[in-house]
């Protein structure tokens, strides 16, 4: 018990706050992304749909190595798109928070993207026609009458978004490292312990993270739970 | 209030094909499913858009194939009740009543209230549309479009989702909050009664094509094509050989039919109404049907017997060969007897012949 108030008190909670942070912007950029992709695939005929949304969800099923290679491919200073973000605007990616945000990004945006498709779909299309029938422009009839209807789907979303990219690995420790203080995440932190076999550290970590989940699982049915009684169904 | 419309349209199985003008204010358009008569709507709230053709409300065109003239739906000043209501399920009455409105929030206010005020929705403006009954719904769904001032209002089917206790009750109820309205109303139903009740004038659609338009209590006296009779709700049908200008016979039915008044040179079938059978005791007369009872069916206030005419045999053979569809329908006559008459029915026994009376029978093309 002493040796665990020992490691605590002289933990570095820096992953804590990368992967929080990590987590926030990556699920902010996730939310517009996603409400606005899924906007765009539910007016989308139904061909150009099934290839839209085959790429958009494809991080979602591919390995995150996988992505992270790609990622690789495309932010590496020494390939012509990576060279031009440092180039014109000294963006750097691979190695950098940046790095950690982008993975985090790409990897968690489908789950967005996904759910509020789904929720938009289940919508009764007679809801917008309404709307257009009393006038309402389209703009309008998304942000007061189809985002708020799909509140819903987008809160859960917008959670599971959180949670995925709060814990990404894979992409991560490709794209931006694991460099202590800067882009060190808890979840390369529980690696890289685990490798030296440091299970009291490790455990504290993975107490950390259970706590976390455990707290948005919790927040999601809350909200979710509150909203569907308050629409109900018509 | 004037409205005229004219629009083609390919639809799946077949070409919709609608013309109609009116200067009425309450228009019914009746027709079984698929037949069109949504899609019909629809292109006149500019939700859909034809393929050919032309709509005009009080004067003002929203779409003109040939003058490249198509309103958006938010331009033409067409309010829509939808089956479902439609009401957006996150605003409150208030703010559903207010979601189409362009005014200052003051003018806006004012108006929401007047509206509440007279759909009588007091009390409940803060109320989610999951928290109202389905008549306070209806309501509030009027409330929104009136609130908007249209100058057509389209009813789509409002009441076929409904039981038939609350479907009585909200007719009633939709009849009287639209009485002081003075644009078009323009009703789409597959229900006959709810049509007949609401319309001065109706269309009588059929895969697409009016099968017949007009006065809506003398289209169901006489309702001139075999489509708009049976769906004005006429059961018997039978094919008409005209033998002179005062004697008919009845193929199907296996009877000669006398009248007074003078057949139509062109007609080609027969109608007669389930109800308006008379019930003989006694001598064979005149347009009078021996038959046999094949099967009945109790109902709460009526009785139906389905009744197998005498010599309809002659009809099987050649029939049979004609249409398979329409071979079984014409087998077997309805008649439906009301309450009222049951008892004199239970207290006689069971008639020897069925009288058509000659002022009853429909001459169809």
């Amino acid at each position: 018990m002493e040796e665990i108030m020992e490691i605590i008190k002289e933990l570095d909670w820096s992953p804590l706050f990368i992967s929080i942070k990590t987590g926030i912007v990556a699920t902010v950029i996730s939310f517009f992304l996603g409400i606005f992709a899924a906007r765009k695939v539910v007016k989308a005929s139904p061909g150009k749909k099934a290839v839209i949304d085959g790429i958009l969800a494809l991080p979602m099923v591919l390995p995150p190595t996988v992505a992270g290679f790609f990622l690789l491919l495309l932010f590496s200073r020494r390939r012509p798109f990576g060279e031009f973000l440092f180039e014109e605007f000294g963006f750097k990616v691979v190695q950098t928070w940046l790095g950690c945000v982008i993975a985090a990004t790409v990897i968690a945006f489908p789950l967005m993207y996904r759910n509020a498709r789904a929720a938009m779909e289940q919508i009764d299309v007679n809801l917008v026609y309404a709307g257009r029938t009393l006038g309402m422009s389209d703009t309008k009839i998304f942000w007061k009458i189809i985002v708020p209807t799909a509140g819903p789907g987008i809160a859960s979303g917008t959670i599971l978004t959180f949670a995925r990219a709060l814990g990404e690995y894979g992409a991560t420790s490709m794209l931006a490292g694991n460099i202590p203080g800067k882009t060190g995440t808890i979840s390369q932190k529980i690696a890289m312990v685990i490798q030296d076999g440091d299970y009291l550290t490790a455990g504290i970590w993975v107490a950390v993270v259970m706590v976390i989940a455990f707290v948005v699982i919790f927040l999601m049915n809350l909200i979710s739970g509150k909203k569907m009684k308050n629409i109900g169904r018509w | 209030m004037s409205i005229k419309v004219q629009i083609q349209r390919k639809l799946d199985s077949f070409l919709l094909d609608i013309s109609f003008q009116s200067e009425c204010r309450r228009i019914g358009i009746l027709g079984a499913s698929g037949c069109g008569k949504s899609m019909t709507l629809k292109s006149i709230a500019g939700i859909e858009t034809p393929d050919q053709g032309h709509i005009e409300a009080e004067g003002r065109t929203l779409f003109d194939r040939a003058d490249r003239i198509n309103l958006k739906p938010q331009k033409r000043n067409v309010g829509y009740l939808f089956q479902n209501y439609a009401l957006f399920p996150t605003m409150t009455v208030e703010k559903n009543i207010a979601a189409g409105l362009k005014g200052s929030r003051q003018e806006n206010e004012v108006r929401v209230r007047e509206m509440v005020k007279k759909f009588q929705l007091q009390g409940l403006e803060k109320r989610l549309p999951g928290q109202l009954s389905g008549g306070q719904q209806q309501r509030v769904a009027l409330a929104r479009i009136m609130a908007y001032e249209p100058d057509v209002i389209l009813l789509d089917e409002p009441f076929s989702a409904l039981d038939m206790y609350l479907k009585d009750r909200l007719q009633q109820e939709l009849m009287d909050m639209l009485a002081d309205y003075r644009g078009t109303v323009i009703m789409v139903s597959h229900n006959r009664d709810e049509l007949y009740r609401f319309s001065e004038e109706l269309l009588i659609i059929d895969q697409g094509h009016i099968a017949a338009a007009g006065e809506t209590k003398e289209l169901f006296r006489n309702p001139v094509s075999r489509e708009a009779a049976r769906l004005t709700g006429c059961k018997n049908f039978s094919r008409a050989r005209r033998l002179d200008a005062h004697t008919v016979e009845a193929e199907d039915w296996g009877i000669i039919l006398h009248t007074k008044g003078e057949i139509p040179e062109d007609v080609q079938w027969l109608g007669y109404r389930a109800h308006d059978f008379v019930p003989v005791w006694g001598e064979r007369g005149e347009n009078m049907l021996r038959f046999d009872l094949e099967s009945s069916a109790l109902l709460p206030f009526e009785r139906n017997y389905y009744l197998r005419p005498e010599n309809s045999a002659g009809y099987i053979e050649s029939g049979a060969a004609a249409d398979t569809d329409h071979h079984q329908e014409a087998q077997n006559i309805c008649w439906f007897v009301q309450r009222e008459k049951i008892e004199e029915l239970d207290a006689k026994g069971f008639p020897n012949y069925l009288l058509f009376k000659e002022d009853r029978i429909l001459f169809l093309k």
